[in-house]
């Protein structure tokens, strides 16, 4: 049997450094590759010695994909490309190819200037991992090769973002990437179309979080800010500087315009500015009210943002400040975080996913101590994750807010696995800690129930809430998967079996015929029998396996990835007839005549027209005719009647068949050797 | 339905609507026949010879008699000026298919069309004349309106709101993507150079292969031009089976390079003597490649202190549109926006003032409008929009210029109701689309087994009778069509793709016939849906239609007389090959039948079994068991022919 075979490289039960190895249909293909922002040592990167150990990247990968900017799906690229070495195409969309050679620029000056890391990548090693990329559009198929294409679908996590299909001959995988299935304030919803793939690859990093409706968040988030800045706090978001960074630009630019408020936003420097231009360029990739208004007004043109300088932090009264990091882990919003935390009157608002090492995790998983510079910061949070979704954390004697919400782009538990519209077989979860993806493996098995699927139902042994949440998540998966729903850790190669269907030219004439007669017997669901004969070509076929292997005897090498995809497959369906006479042999006719004795002292068309009404009762199914010189068909039989040469009462009937009636024609015969009811 | 654009020329022999209250036009003389009659005086002007109609613009439609639109199930439209009849053709015809372009082609294409409204609604006219149009009537008109094509079915301009619910009918698709239609063949746009987001076509099926050239650009040979969209896809059309070339340059002997050049120095020279320089232009598109070329030369020329004004009530948005759809452009062009920067320089023109933007010569424009100055404004054919006020004022003045860049409408027709003219007329025409020599190299390129165009590619130019080098030249000779020609393309279907399933596929024993040939029968069932068939393994119980819902329970059942008829579908393997009637002989007699006789006929043999009154006909390539009701005897003698034959 062929194989789809997924190995994860780095995101397998692991949030950060995204890398995933699919072989399809003999071919290898890389999903992202991430970067770890806990760890500085070897662990940051995913294990290339995987396929290494074995020979060359560029031999072993046939093409890279990259789903989106962020440097959990990109971060690894150049050390990849230029340390590792590999030459193939890397594919990504265009905003995605413009904004993370910036982000890998940014990460690089952090990495080495800052923390002093040595045996890094290069400014100019970006650049020429950079020339190796190719600009995908959505929905472009894109040829990789002569049986590889991929095509781009949008996902709405980010600006660019993309989930991949990836097809060679009739089987497919999707890579959904980080998606967002909930339309926002700069982005729109993912899309994808029914491409029933035999694998779906998704994300399950929220899996135990579902966000509050939109609305309430966003009015959470805006009061927040507004009631620090209204007793002259300072606020501190950090973000990464494109992506939940715009979206909440707008949300203030807008809360601040209507309540003509008067506090200071600000930036981080430079990025920023450089980001919302971007955003402008890349118009089409926004949602439709941007889209639709944008010559109006550019979104992206902000009145109250102003950038940020770092003289700023220290400035008396109230103001609001958006710096990267993210996660607290380095950099300008780490300084931030270090001048504030100090103040029961400021506030940091984490607004998306921290990963485990970081500053961002640990204030956000409780921890009450931090260390930083030899200094504590004590904070003292109420509420304990992961019940995330609204973690306060109160305000103890000189202990800085910590607020965390939901705001990352990354699909929650309910929007998971919405990518049911594209139909898989299968699905594979990945991104996510273990703990979290088991549940939502779970949570989707349980949807199952009641439904004609494989799947296994399990009763998860989490709360009620949670329950609740994977009841949502059930109900947006309108379609589950009819196969297995797996996941895999790093290293641990998920193998799926497929069995493809083989494409096969057929001779138009043959397919409309057996149409025809589908349609004419009018069997719902049924056509018609196709009695074909597969004969390869006659010309001399550069062949990849000896013609008389037939389907039958394909290759199957289990070890290796090589399967029969029959492509353009010399193979050629038609009708009997064509067959014979291609070969250049003639049809051999064998044909039966019976004489059947009837006891009958009338004509002989009146026995004719008896035999007729007889058979007509009796054959309801098939086609008796009377036809204008006395005989009689059923189907293609043919019976006659005629007179006995010595006894006028009795009457012959030759009833005459081909091989290919043979049942049929046997049956009459003996049916008509019965005699025929007494006429009434 | 391959595109549907609109032929707009039929405006020509319309009077200009002007934006103010015009004495010149109002005060022409009516047009009476050669006896005097002067029935049509109202609704002919005359001016300088040249005879108008005063009314409305009508535009000339694509031919919709010859079709029922509500059979269209698709529309593939390659760039947005062969769109601008999409009104006409969608709305109130009772069509209810899909129209297919890309995102640019629409958002540029609605542009065109608003525009065209505006034009027209800013300036309601009451009359609408009809006499002229009367056959017998138009008959006695002078050229050009005699010789006017299907007048009867001139129409007035669509309403915004046909607009919207055509442009509703759209669906968006990008470069290279695959659609399915009804699952029967695949339609794929291709990058065609020509104008933002233009696109050629390829419709295929698994066996064959049509393209659709139309306004493509093969834009190395233009370096002034510095390649702006992305490159024609030429690889994509090979092995075409039917290449449709059509939208091929209007002006085939101007080199656009040399154009370009023209222009910039006959606007340079205009304004350095105190004139002022009219650009008649549509607001999107060759527009682009003429402020580009400005940005180049105004410093260079002295022209930094000019105004530029761009009139058009979508002129904002075009210049906003043309920076938004990077991928769309060219390589040079989208590394701009990694930087990022805006893709075309006219975003700098805009910023230093140079260039400036207004919806009408009405409001602002009036204000900051000062001279000499450079205007670019519609409709290139004069008849309606901003232009016409320009003409009015600058036409008196032999200082002033008026250059033509589109090649949509011969300036001459163009200029007839302005006439006596003091303004000064350049003709640059700028058309980057394929000329005759580059078809020459893309069709040796493609190499497509027939060509079809239109008729006036396969001949010279009427006007330049000797220059054969301006038709298309290929082998075999392209196949033309006309105005409401039917023509079938040459080729016929004898194959279609179709799937086995794997179970079926591995129950299949083919056997060598002949060395490299291989046979299998397959019998299967053809499952059939969209349009997709597969072959799946027949179910176990046998052939036929699908198992009767059960008898109810209880009772006896009783048999049916129908139970054992055999189904006609149980299939037999076909045979070849010949019986050796000796040999034949030989195994009948092994097989204790005595008493055979052989006669020989004409064409074979009949082997008489006397004592079972049998009789076998025997010939090269058919057998014919003759025997009494014996079942047990017919089947001996049949399995016997049988071992003498091969069976598939």
């Amino acid at each position: 049997m062929p194989e789809i075979r997924v190995t994860p490289l780095g995101a397998g039960q692991d949030v950060g450094r995204s890398c995933i190895l699919v072989s399809i249909g003999g071919k290898n293909v890389m999903l992202d590759c991430g970067m770890h922002m806990g760890f500085s040592d070897d662990r940051r990167f995913p294990d290339f010695s995987y396929i290494t150990r074995n020979g060359r990247l560029t031999d072993f990968l046939d093409c890279v994909i990259i789903s989106h900017f962020h440097l959990d799906h990109c971060g690894a690229l150049p050390y990849f490309s230029e340390m590792v070495g590999y030459d193939g195409p890397i594919y990504m969309t265009q905003p995605t190819q413009a904004i993370c050679p910036i982000l890998l620029e940014d990460y690089r000056k952090i990495a080495v200037d800052k923390k002093g890391e040595a045996n890094f990548f290069t400014s100019q090693m970006i650049k020429d991992c950079m020339k190796k990329v190719v600009a995908v559009h959505l929905h472009q198929t894109v040829q990789v090769d002569d049986e590889l294409e991929i095509k781009a679908y949008y996902a709405g996590h980010v600006l660019g973002a993309a989930m991949f299909q990836i097809k060679v001959g009739s089987e497919s995988v999707v890579y959904t990437g980080d998606y967002n299935m909930t339309p926002d304030r700069h982005l729109g919803a993912a899309w994808i179309d029914k491409c029933r793939p035999n694998l779906l690859i998704t994300e399950s990093t929220y899996a135990t979080t579902i966000r509050d409706s939109k609305r309430c968040r966003e009015r959470d988030f805006l009061k927040k800010v507004h009631e620090t800045v209204e007793r002259g706090g300072k606020v501190l978001i950090p973000v990464f500087a494109l992506g939940r960074a715009q979206e909440l630009c707008i949300l203030l630019e807008t809360f601040w315009e209507r309540m003509d408020l008067k506090a200071p936003i600000y930036f981080s420097t430079g990025l920023t500015e450089k980001a919302n231009h971007y955003y402008k360029l890349f118009i089409p990739w926004t949602n439709q009210k941007i889209r639709k208004t944008f010559v109006q007004r550019n979104m992206f043109e902000f009145k109250h943002i102003k950038a940020f300088d770092r003289a700023f932090a220290d400035s008396p009264g109230p103001m609001v400040v958006f710096a990267t990091p993210g996660m607290l882990h380095a950099g300008q919003s780490l300084q931030i975080f270090r001048k504030w935390a100090g103040s029961e009157r400021n506030m940091v608002i984490m607004p998306g996913y921290c990963v485990q090492g970081t500053v961002g995790h640990k204030i956000l998983s409780g921890q009450r101590k931090l260390e930083m510079e030899g200094r504590q910061v004590v904070i003292t949070p109420t509420l304990p994750p992961p019940a995330l979704s609204h973690a306060c954390c109160d305000t103890a004697a000189g202990v800085m807010q910590v607020e965390y919400m939901s705001f990352s782009a990354h699909a929650d538990a309910r929007a998971s696995c919405s990518c049911g519209q594209a139909e898989p077989e299968n699905v594979l979860l990945v991104h996510g800690e273990a703990k979290k993806m088991s549940f939502l493996k779970q949570k989707i098995e349980q949807n199952s129930v009641g439904k004609p699927r494989r799947g296994r139902a399990c009763e998860g042994g989490f709360s009620r809430a949670c329950a609740d949440r994977a009841r949502h998540l059930a109900e947006a998966l309108s379609t589950p998967p009819r196969g297995q729903l797996l996941y895999a850790a790093n290293g641990e190669t998920v193998t799926l079996s497929t069995s493809p269907s083989i494409p096969v030219g057929i001779s138009l004439g043959l397919l409309k015929r057996e149409m025809a007669q589908g349609m004419w017997a009018g069997h719902a669901g049924w056509g018609g029998a196709a009695a074909g004969q597969v004969a390869p070509q006659t010309a001399p076929a550069p062949a990849p396996a000896p013609a008389s292997q037939g389907y039958s005897r394909m290759p199957r090498s289990p070890g290796s990835c090589r399967h029969p995809i029959m492509k353009d497959s010399n193979f050629r369906l038609v009708s009997s007839e064509q067959a014979l006479k291609e070969l250049g042999l003639a049809e051999h006719q064998l044909r039966f005549t019976c004489r059947v004795h009837l006891h009958d002292t009338r004509k002989e068309q009146e026995t004719a027209l008896r035999v007729y009404s007889h058979l007509k009762s009796v054959l309801k199914d098939h086609c008796v005719q009377h036809l204008p010189d006395g005989s009689v068909t059923v189907e293609s039989i043919l019976i006659q009647a005629a007179a006995h040469s010595e006894d006028p009462s009795t009457k012959v009937l030759l009833v005459s068949w081909t091989y290919q009636d043979e049942e049929l024609g046997s049956y009459l015969t003996s049916l008509l050797k019965k005699g025929l009811p007494q006429a009434s | 339905m391959l595109d549907c654009g609109l032929d707009m020329t039929s405006t020509l022999n319309f009077l200009p609507l002007p934006l103010v209250q015009n004495p010149r036009l109002s005060n022409l003389p009516g047009w009476s026949l050669k006896d005097g009659n002067a029935f049509l005086d109202k609704e002919l002007k005359e001016c300088s010879g040249h005879v108008f109609v005063d009314s409305v613009p009508e535009f000339c439609l694509p031919e919709t008699e010859l079709i029922d639109l509500s059979t269209v199930d698709v529309i593939l439209i390659s760039n947005y000026h062969c769109m601008m009849a999409l009104p006409y053709i969608t709305e109130h015809t009772g069509f209810t298919g899909t129209v297919y372009a890309t995102e640019p082609t629409v958002q540029i294409g609605r542009l065109l069309m608003e525009e065209l409204v505006n034009f027209i609604e800013r300036v309601p006219k009451a009359q609408s004349a009809s006499l002229w149009k009367n056959k017998d009537t138009q008959r006695l008109l002078p050229s050009p309106l005699k010789d006017a094509v299907e007048v009867s079915t001139w129409r007035r301009c669509y309403t915004m709101q046909e607009v919207n619910s055509a442009l509703s009918k759209i669906q968006l698709v990008g470069y290279s993507q695959k659609i399915e239609l009804f699952g029967a063949v695949q339609v794929t746009p291709l990058s065609s150079g020509y104008a933002l987001g233009s696109s050629n076509w390829i419709i295929q099926s698994h066996y064959e292969k049509v393209s659709y050239v139309s306004g493509s650009s093969l834009l190395t040979t233009h370096p002034q031009f510095s390649v702006v969209f992305q490159p024609m896809d030429q690889a994509s059309l090979k092995n075409s089976d039917v290449l449709i070339l059509t939208g091929l340059t209007q002006i085939p002997t101007a080199n656009p390079d040399g154009m370009v050049g023209e222009f910039c120095s006959n606007l340079a020279l205009t304004v350095r003597n105190g004139g002022n320089v009219l650009v008649p232009c549509y607001p999107s598109g060759v527009i682009y490649d003429l402020l580009e070329c400005l940005y180049q030369y105004i410093d260079s020329a002295g022209l930094s202190s000019i105004p530029f004004y761009f009139i058009s009530p979508v002129a904002n948005s075009s210049l906003e549109f043309s920076q938004i759809f990077a991928e769309w452009l060219c390589h040079n062009k989208q590394t701009k926006v990694y930087l990022p920067e805006p893709p075309f320089p006219h975003a700098e023109l805009i910023q230093t003032n140079k260039l400036k933007h207004y919806p009408s010569i009405h409001g602002d424009f009036s204000n900051d409008f000062r001279q000499p100055c450079v205007v670019f404004t519609g409709h290139p054919s004069l008849r309606f929009g901003d232009v016409v006020h320009f003409m009015e004022l600058w036409g008196k003045s032999s200082l002033n210029t008026v250059i033509f860049t589109e090649p949509d409408f011969s300036y001459l027709e163009a200029l007839a109701p302005y006439q006596p003219l003091a303004m000064k007329c350049i003709y640059c025409p700028i058309d980057t689309r394929l000329n005759f020599i580059q078809v020459s190299k893309l069709l040796k390129e493609v190499q497509p087994l027939h060509v079809v165009c239109p008729e006036q590619y396969t001949q010279p130019p009427p006007a330049q009778s000797h220059r054969v080098d301006l038709m298309i030249d290929c082998q075999p000779p392209a196949m033309s069509y006309r105005r409401a020609e039917v023509l079938a393309l040459p080729f016929r279907r004898r194959y279609e793709k179709i799937e086995i399933m794997p179970e079926l596929a591995d129950s299949l024993v083919p056997m060598e016939i002949k060395p490299g040939i291989s046979l299998a029968t397959v019998s299967a069932v053809l499952h059939t849906k969209d349009n997709k068939h597969v072959l799946q393994v027949p179910p176990r119980g046998g052939w036929g239609p699908p198992p009767r819902p059960a008898q109810p329970t209880g009772g006896k059942k009783r048999k049916r007389p129908s139970d054992d008829i055999p189904d006609c579908k149980v299939l037999k393997p076909l045979l070849s090959g010949s019986i050796p009637v000796e040999q034949f002989v030989q195994t009948l007699e092994k097989h204790g039948f005595s008493d055979i006789k052989v006669e020989d006929t004409a064409k074979g043999h009949i082997v008489l079994l006397q004592e079972a009154e049998t009789l076998i006909q025997i010939e090269e390539d058919s057998t014919h068991i003759i025997c009494d009701n014996d079942e047990v005897l017919r089947v001996r003698l049949r399995d016997l022919v049988l071992k003498f034959l091969q069976k598939f």
